[in-house]
């Protein structure tokens, strides 16, 4: 029966650990994917505006960045918003423009990895096979294509030859509608020339890539005094995002006092230097508030364990108080009895964490496997693919969050054990050897 | 005997329980003398308070009032580590029901008072000579084949034999057995007393509280407790 106990504590102790594993290991797997797939859409850091009018200047400032030796490169990008409609459909789709040079956009961002026909060749993302005298564009691929319930796209061999009707309403540098009274939009049509895939689906369901000076165009940028909507900075390796930052900072600072009072310079009023983190916060504070949300809410499932823990502690000094009380009667010592339990704890806890992380890391690695069993046998699937941008589980165990819950279940075993432990150890021997009196 | 040969000897020792709103007076003002080298049996009726007595003298219980003193030294002035100390060195318990530990073997819990007040350095460092002399007292006991054997796959002489080993482990000056052949049978309850005889020829000084006069024959000395004073010496 005592060892039965044992058995259950370490079971018990095993349990939340395998659990923890999963839970965190798949929640920190998430948050790092979503956080590393905002930082390759992003780069390191960005100097923009939210305005649709955008900021003027901009070749100016990046030209002084372009000089700096912490800098790899600088994509400058407009922004704007178009109606969309594919040529010979009625259909008409509202997609966020994104004007950009695909190959320093490529080096800024993870811009060129997204894509799927041109992930090699870049520079020809924008000139369509069909007819090079039209620009080519790339859309976000849940725009074009339909993910099928495993989270696959179907491929084919070449880019589906569309073309695309682009209307945007351009802006003045005051804000106005720039061709108000004659006819209000600009109008462009591209071919359909790649899809791209960042893993982030409001982006990737409603972004539309052209060319950089198409979208300046379109989107009324491209006055006298060209405008864009941000850059987008990549540091040199080594270089610290916040030191970096700061620098950009500091001399975007230096940059608009010395730019104050020539015509536009008050748009330089909305314009933010933000790190990749701060840029999309919107987005990844979300994900982090799930995950703090699922680190409270195991923090009581560990409260839970401690509690089972210090029952079955309690249960079995209960039973040992004969024992303890033959001990004392040889001369132990109250420290020695609470060493006794304490190491009797810390023995439950980490064999416990141990069989509980292994098997944890056992189930980790064939996770994918057993979601695509339950799929394929019950139609299981923990997310479900045709909804959330997700591909495989995250399953790639972190040794610190490893470390961390290994150590707080040995805590919790030696919290556990400490109360009940102490209260046998302050039993006078005549008294513990009176069993069940504890 | 002169005053120099006691070991152990209280002067008005009191104890009292409480029982519910009752408080029950066990000792009421005890003077006892152990002289070294003897066998002494303290006898009493059930409920006289032998066994509350015997844990006085050997420190797991503290008197209400009065002196114990161990070699001259009172009990009382004791802190927690020397009473611990005292505990295992001092004096060895051999306790009617056994109290052998389920989960040792038996030469574990014959070696087990030298573990205890060891740290694990210490202990790994004994650890050779407390199964040498395990297994000396073992084979004096009459039971070297039982080494490995658990509690529950003994007899209760056996067991009471291997919770005699088991407080001679240290070489105790005083050893104090409670009611010892009192859950046996009588033949291996004399076994036992012809043992503890045997270790009193050898020198060895003991206290042991029965209510069986015919048991308490076989000390050298007997004394009487009833209504929580000696009455008899």
């Amino acid at each position: 029966m005592k060892r039965r106990i044992t058995y259950f504590a370490v079971l018990a102790v095993g349990l939340c650990v395998f659990i923890v594993v999963i839970v965190m290991t798949v929640m920190t797997g998430l948050v790092r994917d979503f956080k590393q797939k905002n930082h390759d859409f992003v780069g390191d850091c960005v100097v923009g505006t939210e305005s649709l009018v955008g900021f003027a200047y901009y070749e100016d400032f990046m030209k002084i960045l372009q000089k700096a030796d912490f800098i790899k490169t600088v994509s400058p990008v407009v922004r704007g918003y178009a109606l969309v409609n594919p040529r010979q459909t009625e259909q008409n789709i509202g997609l966020e423009v994104m004007g950009i040079y695909p190959v320093r956009h490529s080096q800024a961002t993870g811009f060129g990895d997204t894509l799927y026909y041109h992930k090699n060749d870049v520079s020809r993302v924008f000139e369509p096979i069909e007819d090079p005298n039209i620009w080519g564009c790339v859309v976000g691929i849940d725009r074009v294509l339909v993910r099928d319930a495993k989270g696959h796209y179907a491929y084919s061999l070449a880019p589906a030859n569309i073309e695309l009707t682009v209307s945007c309403f351009p802006l003045t540098a005051k804000g106005a509608l720039a061709k108000a009274g004659t006819g209000l939009v600009n109008i462009r049509t591209f071919y359909l020339n790649d899809h791209s895939q960042t893993g982030l689906a409001r982006v990737d369901s409603s972004v539309i890539y052209l060319p950089f000076e198409q979208a300046q165009l379109l989107c009324g940028m491209a006055g006298p005094i060209k405008r864009v909507s941000s850059l987008h900075i990549k540091f040199k390796p080594g270089v610290k995002l916040w030191d970096g930052c700061e620098k950009v900072r500091s001399m975007w600072r230096e940059f608009t006092r010395r730019k104050a009072g020539e015509s536009q310079a008050h748009l330089f009023e909305t314009v933010a230097v933000q790190n990749w983190k701060d840029y999309r916060r919107g987005f990844i504070a979300a994900m982090e508030k799930e995950q703090t949300i699922m680190i409270v809410m195991f923090a009581f499932v560990g409260l839970t364990t401690v509690f089972i823990v210090f029952v079955v502690f309690y249960m079995i000094i209960s039973h040992k108080s004969k024992d303890i009380g033959i001990l004392k009667s040889m001369g132990v010592s109250n420290l020695d009895i609470v060493e006794l339990f304490s190491g009797f704890a810390f023995s439950v806890g980490l064999l416990g964490s141990c069989i509980g992380t292994l098997a944890g890391w056992l189930f980790l690695l064939q996770i994918n496997r057993i979601e695509n069993w339950l799929f394929e046998n019950f139609q299981f699937q923990l997310w479900d693919r045709t909804i959330y941008a997700i591909g495989d589980i995250p399953n790639q165990v972190s040794f610190e969050v490893l470390a961390v819950i290994v150590f707080s279940a040995v805590m919790a075993c030696l919290a556990g054990a400490l109360v009940p432990s102490w209260q046998a150890a302050k039993l006078e021997p005549v008294e513990a050897l009176r069993v069940s009196l504890l | 005997m002169s005053k120099n040969d006691i070991i152990l000897e209280t002067e008005g020792v009191y104890k009292s329980y409480r029982m519910g709103a009752a408080d029950v007076k066990v000792l009421k003002g005890v003077n006892l003398a152990v002289h070294r080298g003897e066998f002494l049996a303290i006898v009493g009726a059930s409920g006289s308070g032998k066994s509350t007595l015997l844990h006085i003298l050997g420190g797991l219980d503290r008197p209400d009032n009065g002196v114990v003193r161990f070699e001259d030294r009172d009990l009382n002035t004791f802190s927690a580590g020397e009473l611990n100390r005292f505990r295992n060195k001092m004096v060895g318990f051999v306790f009617q029901f056994y109290h052998l530990l389920d989960e040792l073997n038996v030469l574990e819990n014959v070696s087990l008072p030298a573990m205890a007040g060891r740290s694990v350095a210490a202990w790994f460092a004994c650890r050779k000579w407390a199964k040498d002399r395990a297994g000396e007292l073992l084979e004096q006991l009459g039971m070297p084949d039982r080494a490995d054997h658990k509690p529950y796959q003994l007899s209760g002489g056996e067991r009471q034999r291997v919770a005699i080993g088991r407080a001679l482990m240290n070489e105790p000056r005083l050893l104090l057995a409670d009611e010892t052949t009192g859950n046996l049978d009588s033949a291996t309850g004399n076994d036992i007393l012809r043992l503890l005889k045997q270790l009193n020829q050898a020198g060895q000084t003991i206290v042991m509280v029965t209510h069986n006069e015919r048991i308490a024959e076989s000390a050298g000395r007997i004394i009487t407790l009833a209504d929580g004073k000696i009455r008899r010496a």
